[in-house]
């Protein structure tokens, strides 16, 4: 083992400090500590005759393998570790491809830009409420909230003008859609969505979907088509669900204990709760959870793959159950409409499962019994929705052709062509004839099929259906 | 000769009192000490003195400060505090015990150790 002799003694130690700063349970001081010490070393070595870099080597090599310093170091300060996620950010500003991308800066104060615009969604909100009424909100969701999302992405990323002009043009048309089109009842009520007509609540949550894929175009600063970029969008949606699960439960916990508190003391806080805490709270936590995903990106280990990893096995089982019993009993036919509701929901987590076990997996390693397990899940979600599917579309003439339904439908197609190519592919992957990049490849390529369906549920539907 | 990697372990705390019970130092010296008071057959791998510095400072049997001598580099230098003297004198007891009953099941000094003994020893 040798060292380029061109190299300083200050370069080799910075070098080796680079690779210290990596583990998480040294601190700057600690490295600072030991270089001063592995300083000495070097001194008294070289003072004995050796070569800078010869000490060198032999004082690293004293101070021990760096894997069991840094056990002990992490046995000693093991509330260091825990520490580092909730408060150090400086930890965050890690060396891999995304901390280069964004200048220390722009890190430093992200939180309070962040905080802003969650607090202009909530003010946003109110506001359209305050001027429009309860429905107006209700259906433009999307539109009120999510640009602030897309203006944080566009902070931190610096996307082209042209991506940031293509992405407005999107939100203009949504939104210029959900308030133009006539559609049926839902005016001048205040329980919002039960009141609205079908095809208005289809293009609200077409629109939700839309949009986000739109956000996550600002959000690969402009290079959508990059497979790279696409997964970590999907990465970035997975955690930001679960960071903003957390401050819901969190937040609507504190809520209850407000208004309990309050009124011990006769004082009724739940219509300020209620209007005004609950609804601006839920669109500032928007910004504030995907604050979190960005600060925590390397600090926390991913979340969401880790629930993929308990819960695939659980899923599996209850599909092969779902099986086993259809085939028993024979009445997944004879189901009501809300059968293929139901399923879609099934294959979304189905889907869920698996791009969030791909979005986690190191496509170096051989495939293993996970991926096998996802084998038999993917078998199992197919061979159920297949015979729902056939039993409703035989009876497609019974219960019509309502927007719901062609909505429902269209989707379980979709999601049973992405769940049917994506086992094909897990199986040769399994059988080591497909590589990992083109199961990884097929998710993110599918992205585009959600973006279009969304564009139909609030474009096409409302007219489409007589916005009935 | 090494000593075993418990022995080793058990050992640290006492001696790392000891030497910072003789005046304040730096991680190197304090080493350097151990290196010369054993003879070289007390070591353990350099890096992992200051873990074992860190948990006595948290303990409170040491104190520190980073401390910056003319012309040198800085150092973080440790101090025994009135606390850390306790633990010595405490350890210090516990070892003398411990030493006097070594003694007494190995009779003799090391020059006419018995032969049954010093096989047993390997």
């Amino acid at each position: 083992m040798s060292t380029d002799p061109t190299q300083s003694l200050d370069e080799l130690i910075a070098s080796w400090r680079d690779w210290m700063e990596r583990r998480d349970a040294l601190s700057t001081a600690d490295i600072d500590e030991l270089e001063s010490h592995l300083r000495d070393r070097v001194d008294a070595l070289a003072g004995a005759g050796l070569a800078d870099d010869e000490a060198f080597l032999i004082g690293v090599k004293r101070l021990g393998s760096m894997d069991e310093l840094s056990r002990e170091y992490a046995v000693e300060h093991s509330g260091r570790l825990w520490k580092q996620l909730v408060l150090d950010d400086g930890a965050a500003e890690g060396a891999d491809a995304t901390g280069a991308t964004i200048p220390v800066r722009l890190r430093a104060n992200g939180l309070a830009v962040a905080l802003a615009l969650g607090v202009g969604a909530g003010v946003a909100l109110k506001a359209t409420e305050l001027l429009a009424g309860p429905d107006v909100v209700f259906r433009n969701i999307a539109v009120i909230v999510l640009p602030f999302l897309a203006a944080w992405f566009a902070w931190r990323r610096r996307p082209p003008v042209a991506t940031l002009i293509g992405v407005a043009a999107a939100f203009v048309l949504v939104g210029l859609a959900l308030n133009l089109y006539p559609f049926d009842g839902g005016s001048s009520t205040v329980t919002v969505a039960m009141q609205d007509s079908a095809t208005a609540v289809l293009a609200t949550i077409g629109s939700v979907v839309a949009l986000w894929l739109v956000t996550g175009i600002v959000d690969a600063g402009g290079a959508w088509r990059s497979d790279r970029t696409r997964m970590d969008f999907i990465r970035f949606s997975g955690e930001w669900l679960v960071y903003y699960v957390l401050i819901a439960i969190v937040g609507g916990a504190l809520s209850g204990l407000t208004v309990a508190v309050f009124a011990s003391i006769q004082v009724d806080v739940m219509p300020f709760v209620g209007e005004w805490v609950l609804p601006c709270g839920a669109a500032g936590a928007v910004l504030v959870a995907a604050w979190l995903v960005g600060a925590k990106q390397r600090v926390i280990e991913n979340i969401a793959p880790v629930l993929t990893k308990v819960f695939t096995p659980l899923f599996t089982l209850m599909m092969l159950a779902l099986v086993v019993a259809a085939v028993l009993q024979w009445n997944l036919v004879d189901g009501s409409r809300e059968l293929l509701i139901a399923f879609d929901l099934v294959l979304v987590v189905a889907v869920g499962l698996l791009v969030y076990a791909v979005s986690a997996r190191e496509p170096a390693l051989p495939p293993g019994w996970f991926d096998r397990l996802q084998v038999v899940m993917l078998a199992a979600a197919l061979v159920v929705d297949v015979i729902v599917l056939a039993a409703m579309l035989a009876r497609t003439g019974e219960f019509g052709f309502s927007a719901n339904k062609t909505a429902s439908l269209g989707l379980n197609l979709i999601l049973l062509a992405n769940l049917a190519w994506a086992a094909w592919l897990q199986v040769g992957f399994v059988r080591r004839r497909v590589p990992f990049g083109r199961v990884e490849r097929w998710q993110t390529g599918y992205l585009p099929v959600y973006l279009g369906w969304a564009a139909i549920l609030v474009f096409l539907f409302p007219p489409v259906f007589g916005f009935a | 000769m090494r000593i075993g990697k418990d022995l080793v372990a058990a050992a640290a705390t006492p001696v790392v009192l000891g030497i910072l019970a003789e005046g304040e130092s730096y991680g190197y010296a304090i080493l350097q000490r151990i290196t010369a008071l054993s003879g070289g057959e007390l070591e353990w791998s350099d890096g992992m003195l200051y873990p074992l510095l860190h948990r006595l400072e948290r303990l409170g049997h040491v104190d520190s400060e980073w401390r910056q001598e003319p012309g040198g580099r800085p150092r973080k230098h440790y101090r025994l505090s009135a606390q850390g003297a306790a633990t010595l004198a405490d350890q210090r007891r516990q070892w003398t015990v411990i030493g006097s009953v070594l003694d007494q099941v190995w009779p003799g000094g090391p020059d006419d150790r018995q032969p049954r003994i010093a096989l047993g020893l390997g």
